[in-house]
């Protein structure tokens, strides 16, 4: 049995110009400890695919499981990294990931509360900007302060939407590396969403292809078989990420539609 | 259920001017033109007035006999001979109680059904209607109704002027806990925070700035509604004066007391305007 598990997951929204849908019969499977990523066009429905895992919609059809378990609803279970970062503007980077830790640990003392959030802060390499304000942090330090959040839930899988798109190349890059760096030491189930093919042969074991909306769904998964630690550098001479890449590339530009069939594994 | 409209002046947006980035604070730099240009307005009102009293209205005091039968009052603010002559800065003192008395109940009872709307479709969907009859109605019209209820005119001042003053913290409140991105709420969402919770860790702190443009502008119409309470009930006051010299055919102190209230007035929204400034950044 997979970690978390979509059955033809349907989702539609009604429109003043009719009903739209936006996935068509999803599925996916994601193990547990792996790094599972979903790439596809932008506004193909992505977000709505994580904000459904995530509980904050709920499916029109189909079923979603997490450790054999229909969701009903948000949780810190999974644990969300929003695009936006969705920091709250009004706490310190300490008070945002604190919410967290204090809504997930409600029983711990006080000081174990805030030994935890100066944990996550630290993991990120935070620790010296903890009481600043969100509007005083760069991009690359805001969506650390986001990552921080995420992982103080202490979540059964980490959801991640196009947690880096906002950024610019060298701190994305150097983000991308970092992450990689905290998911070798924690290996947190991670299912992350992007636009960008490089970033998921980079980070990812096993990535799916999103067809484009409307009607969205996902192809095959396509594993990744390059040894860790990636390197950034060496990435684009290994036939292994040259493999993953020509596959995705002609998945989500080609004829999507006869691999479909094949959805999840 | 939609958003009532709200006239421009109620709806200012606290978020755009929000998103700004701190400014540094350094001393302003004043432009020459900026001193100069109302002072040549001020001229030019001193002027037309002048003019007016010199011509078609005899009975209106020039700008000179106003100030030499106004500059006791304006020199030595405080003296006191007894109810009917006292400084403008002790007449302006019994305003000002009487006007923060009637916008603390204002806000008091404003704030949380600001909230309620704003959080509950269900209340908004009984009171929006009902407000939106309540709102235009003019002080002149509140205070025979408190004296009605109240039997005295301190009460019925308060009454007044709290139930005037309160809609625009009302609505803004509303508007401000409708417009929470829906990003802070989906945080909440996510971590399953309890009712309380949610409400004083991401509701309160996302309305504030909303709140506080409605506070401003609630003063604004708290210090409109003490001079007409005051000249009804003949309290004690910047009002009371105004109809008390009318009535004395002591003109002059009309437009004292016309000054004094615009002046108080001025500074009051300034005083808003820089605690409003103060949550917009956060």
């Amino acid at each position: 049995m997979s970690f978390l598990e979509l059955n033809n997951v349907t989702k539609r929204f009604s429109t003043p110009k009719g009903t739209r849908e936006v996935l068509r019969s999803v599925n996916l499977s994601v193990q547990e400890g792996e790094f599972a990523a979903i790439v596809g066009y932008s506004g193909s429905g992505k977000t709505t695919l994580l904000s459904l895992i995530a509980g904050l919609l709920r499916p029109d059809e189909g079923e979603i499981l997490l450790q054999g378990k229909p969701i009903n609803g948000p949780s810190p279970d999974r644990g969300i990294v929003f695009q936006n970062y969705s920091l709250l503007p009004w706490m310190t980077a300490y008070e945002n990931v604190h919410l967290a830790v204090a809504a997930t640990l409600p029983g711990k003392s006080a000081g174990q509360q805030r030994e935890q959030t100066e944990h996550y802060l630290r993991l990120v390499r935070l620790d010296h900007a903890a009481w600043k304000k969100p509007k005083e942090l760069s991009g690359g330090m805001r969506q650390r302060v986001a990552v921080a959040r995420g992982l103080a839930m202490r979540p059964k899988i980490l959801l991640l939407d196009e947690p880096f798109s906002a950024l610019d190349a060298l701190t994305r890059a150097s983000l991308q590396d970092e992450l990689a760096g905290i998911w070798e030491r924690e290996r947190t189930t991670v299912l992350m969403i992007t636009n960008d093919v490089d970033e998921a042969a980079l980070l990812a074991d096993r990535i799916y292809p999103l067809t484009p909306g409307p009607g969205a769904t996902l192809g095959a998964a396509i594993p990744v078989e390059i040894p860790r630690p990636r390197v950034k550098r060496e990435l684009s001479l290994s036939p292994a990420y040259q493999k993953v890449r020509k596959q995705l590339v002609e998945f989500l530009t080609g004829d999507h539609r006869a691999t479909v069939s094949g959805a999840s594994r | 259920m939609k958003v009532p409209a709200l006239p421009s002046t109620l709806s200012a947006n606290p978020s755009t001017a929000g998103n700004a980035a701190p400014a540094k604070r350094s001393l302003p730099r004043v432009e020459p033109a900026s001193i100069i240009l109302p002072l040549l307005a001020g001229a030019g009102v001193l002027l037309i007035w002048t003019a007016l009293s010199q011509t078609v209205s005899p009975d209106l005091p020039s700008p000179l006999r106003t100030w030499q039968e106004s500059k006791r009052y304006v020199l030595d603010p405080f003296f006191k001979d007894g109810e009917m002559s006292q400084g403008i800065g002790r007449l302006a003192f019994y305003s000002l109680m009487r006007v923060i008395k009637g916008y603390a109940l204002a806000l008091l009872f404003g704030t949380p059904l600001g909230f309620l709307i704003g959080l509950s479709k269900f209340a908004s969907r009984a009171l929006d209607p009902l407000i939106q009859v309540l709102r235009p109605i003019s002080p002149l019209a509140w205070l025979p109704l408190g004296l009605v209820i109240f039997q005295r005119s301190e009460p019925a001042a308060l009454f007044t002027i709290a139930l005037c003053a309160m809609w625009p913290t009302v609505l803004n409140t509303a508007v401000g806990v409708r417009s929470i991105s829906t990003d802070y709420l989906n945080v909440g969402r996510v971590l399953n925070l309890p009712r309380r919770k949610m409400f004083f860790s991401i509701i309160l702190p996302a309305t504030l700035p909303y709140v506080f443009t409605g506070y401003r502008l609630s003063l604004g119409i708290a210090w409109l509604v003490i001079v007409a309470s005051e000249m009804l009930t003949g309290a004690p006051g910047v009002g009371g004066f105004l109809w008390q010299e009318y009535n004395s055919l002591v003109y002059s102190h009309i437009i004292l007391s016309i000054l004094t209230i615009g002046f108080i007035g001025f500074l009051l929204d300034r005083l808003m305007g820089a605690v409003e400034a103060r949550f917009k950044t956060t």
